[in-house]
């Protein structure tokens, strides 16, 4: 029921859409940068009338730059590829490893099981610099340096901790004795496990999973020291932008704009996830 | 007695073992219920009675003592493999599937056939009153209609055992005691044998062949409501079975010519005359100390030549007069089914006969006697 008189609609109105234009401006500056070119973009005072051109775009997806100073070639297509490849892949990895701890961590009190959770979380606490030096000497030895197999490996620092503490807490939400009903009905644990902790924890599941993905997608320290050209993720690669001719703009906004699509896509299919995610509690009782 | 279904026997239950703290909740419990009986297991909160259920149903593992079902011992096997069905006291009914896909859950994974499975939640809906809300989701259903379905989806089921816990506790008290009945009718008419964990007495009283009343872990008394009503066997049954709680003070015996006198506190003295107790029980009085008087207070009597009390309250409930009193440095609880009139600060007449004394032991709180005679 709502039960707000007229005004008080009115200014919350106001007071959404003046924080909706506060987050979505620099988005949609940089979309209105992404169609412009580099000299249009630096002239003084800034206008918003210009002629849009998809120059930019363009030549990112060809990867032939060309600037004042002549020409370069950019690998960003592959570098976008490589951030779909580890993001998904990472996500895939801590899911499959993290949800069935989560809900062994939610069932099951075993000695030590909160020190093993907490250390899981501990990961998190660790600024990555100060794992990065003995990994990366590691992962040499290893052969592991500049592999997807690696990167995917430390991307879990950041996605398995995430991932294994929010779906514990949703497992936690559901009554075991949903579960119990079930198994009491002549179903053994794995199928309980599938069939209802699964299904129930879905949204936040859903939530974690998309959490992740994002962190993964954004990291950029771990890509920039383990991995070379050929395997780095959009955010590595969008050093390349900054060029001994200066910065190519225009360029740079047509990347961000190419490389915040697929969260963003992802994030808006999955927002009914998240919203049910988040307000799972009411499954209780 | 029948065949025995479910045997329990020396079951313990340890929480947190290895820890500093472990809490004993269930100690070395005998427990067995024949085929077709309705056992309740009664008692306060954390007396050891859910876990004794948890522990038949599978969902806690018992720390000593074994489990037979039919003389199979199941304490080892998974839920599954029992076949025992259960009603949860938080009803858990699984959210995404409607009331009446909750009630045949277990029955699809028997494999009946749809039309058998749709006959039978009809029936089972139909005595339970759920009908109407077959159709709709656990969510969007109230708490006592959560419960009944919960109730449907346990009672629906061919198994050996149906656990039951605190099936009731959310109806409201009208639908309690007709379902009360009906629910009997069903388990009875089918031969099923229910455990049913209540602190409800009244409905342990009016489903239950037999009661076990637990507390502190311990098994205090298995018997039937009548035997649990008459001859408690210890002084927490005696005081825990009954509404308003049985009226308890210590006394000592004296030996007065043809009379045995029984002294009580602020210098009450009951005299009774000594052909009321049993030889063997005027001996044990007379060599005990102290020990504890009991009567219930349906059995104390108000008669102007009684013993005085000071009436400090009086209760009309509509169907009886709750008087309460001071007697013996302590209150005493008179029920009557008429309507008293006794004005608090009066001094009225207390009267307890020989025959509605019960005596247990002052130190261990084992029954004594029952009306005159040894337990």
């Amino acid at each position: 029921m709502d039960h707000r008189s007229p005004l008080e609609r009115v200014l919350r109105a106001l007071a959404l859409t003046a924080i909706v234009v506060f987050f979505m401006f620099p988005i949609f500056w940089i979309v209105l940068m992404s169609l412009q070119t580099n000299e249009t973009i630096l002239r003084s005072p800034p206008s918003m009338s210009f002629v849009p051109t998809l120059k930019n775009y363009a030549a990112i997806i060809s990867g032939e730059l060309d600037s004042n100073a002549g020409s370069m070639s950019i690998h960003f297509m592959n570098n976008l590829l490589n951030s779909v490849l580890l993001s998904v892949f990472s996500v895939a990895l801590a899911l499959l490893l993290g949800v069935p701890a989560a809900y062994a961590f939610a069932r099951h009190k075993f000695r030590g099981s909160e020190d093993i959770a907490f250390t899981l979380l501990s990961f998190r606490f660790a600024p990555p610099l100060l794992v990065l030096l003995p990994l990366t000497l590691y992962f040499q030895a290893l052969g592991l340096a500049n592999t997807y197999l690696g990167l995917v490996w430390v991307y879990q620092l950041i996605c398995l901790p995430l991932i294994l503490w929010i779906v514990r807490g949703y497992f936690e939400d559901i009554s075991p004795d949903i579960e119990h009903a079930y198994r009491i009905a002549g179903h053994g644990w794995f199928a309980t496990f599938r069939k209802i902790a699964l299904p129930l924890a879905g949204p936040g599941i859903a939530a974690a999973g998309l959490l992740a993905f994002i962190f993964a997608w954004n990291n950029f320290i771990f890509a920039l020291v383990l991995a070379s050209a050929d395997k780095q993720p959009v955010t590595v690669g969008a050093l390349a932008f900054v060029t001994a001719s200066g910065i190519q703009y225009g360029q740079i906004a047509a990347a961000i704009v190419m490389s915040i699509a697929p969260t963003l896509l992802l994030a808006l299919w999955a927002q009914r996830y998240l919203v049910e995610g988040l307000s799972l509690g009411a499954v209780k009782g | 007695m029948s065949e025995v279904l479910l045997d329990l026997q020396r079951i313990n239950k340890i929480y947190n073992e290895t820890s500093r703290h472990p809490v004993r909740a269930v100690k070395d419990l005998n427990l067995n219920v024949a085929q077709g009986e309705i056992v309740a297991l009664l008692g306060s909160s954390g007396c050891g009675k859910t876990s004794t259920l948890r522990m038949i149903a599978g969902f806690e593992a018992v720390s000593s003592g074994q489990i037979l079902i039919k003389g199979r011992p199941v304490h080892a096997l998974a839920p599954a493999r029992r076949n025992v069905a259960m009603a949860f006291e938080g009803y858990s009914l699984y959210p995404p599937l409607t009331v009446e896909e909750n009630i045949a859950f277990a029955l699809k994974s028997e494999r009946l056939a749809k039309d058998e499975i749709r006959k039978k939640v009809a029936e089972i809906a139909h005595l339970l009153e759920i009908e109407d809300i077959l159709e709709r989701y656990p969510g969007s259903i109230s708490g006592g209609q959560q419960q009944r379905a919960s109730l449907a989806r346990a009672l629906i089921r061919d198994a050996d055992l149906h656990l039951l816990d605190e099936p009731m506790g959310q109806l409201e008290p009208q639908l309690r005691a007709l379902l009360r009945g009906r629910i009997k009718h069903f388990i009875k008419e089918r031969g099923l044998t229910a455990i049913l964990v209540t602190h409800d007495q009244t409905e342990a009283n009016a489903l239950a062949d037999r009661i076990a009343v637990m507390e502190g872990g311990v098994l205090q008394q298995f018997d039937s409501p009548l035997h649990l009503k008459d001859r408690p066997a210890n002084l927490f049954t005696g005081t825990f079975i009954g509404e308003p709680p049985m009226n308890v003070f210590p006394a000592q015996a004296e030996a007065d010519g043809d009379n045995l006198k029984l002294n009580l506190a602020d210098g009450v003295c009951l005299t009774y005359p000594a052909s009321a107790f049993s030889d063997d029980l005027k001996a044990r009085l007379l060599s005990s100390d102290t020990f504890v008087i009991g009567v219930r207070p349906h059995a104390v009597k108000i008669t102007p030549g009684g013993h005085p009390a000071k009436v400090y309250a009086n209760q009309w409930l509509g169907d009886q007069t709750h008087v309460a009193a001071r007697f013996a440095g302590q209150t005493i609880v008179s029920v009557r089914h008429d309507r008293a009139h006794h004005a608090p600060g009066e001094t009225i007449g207390i009267d307890l006969a020989a025959s509605d004394l019960h005596i247990f032991a002052a130190d261990s709180g084992r029954a004594f006697s029952h009306g005159g005679a040894l337990a």
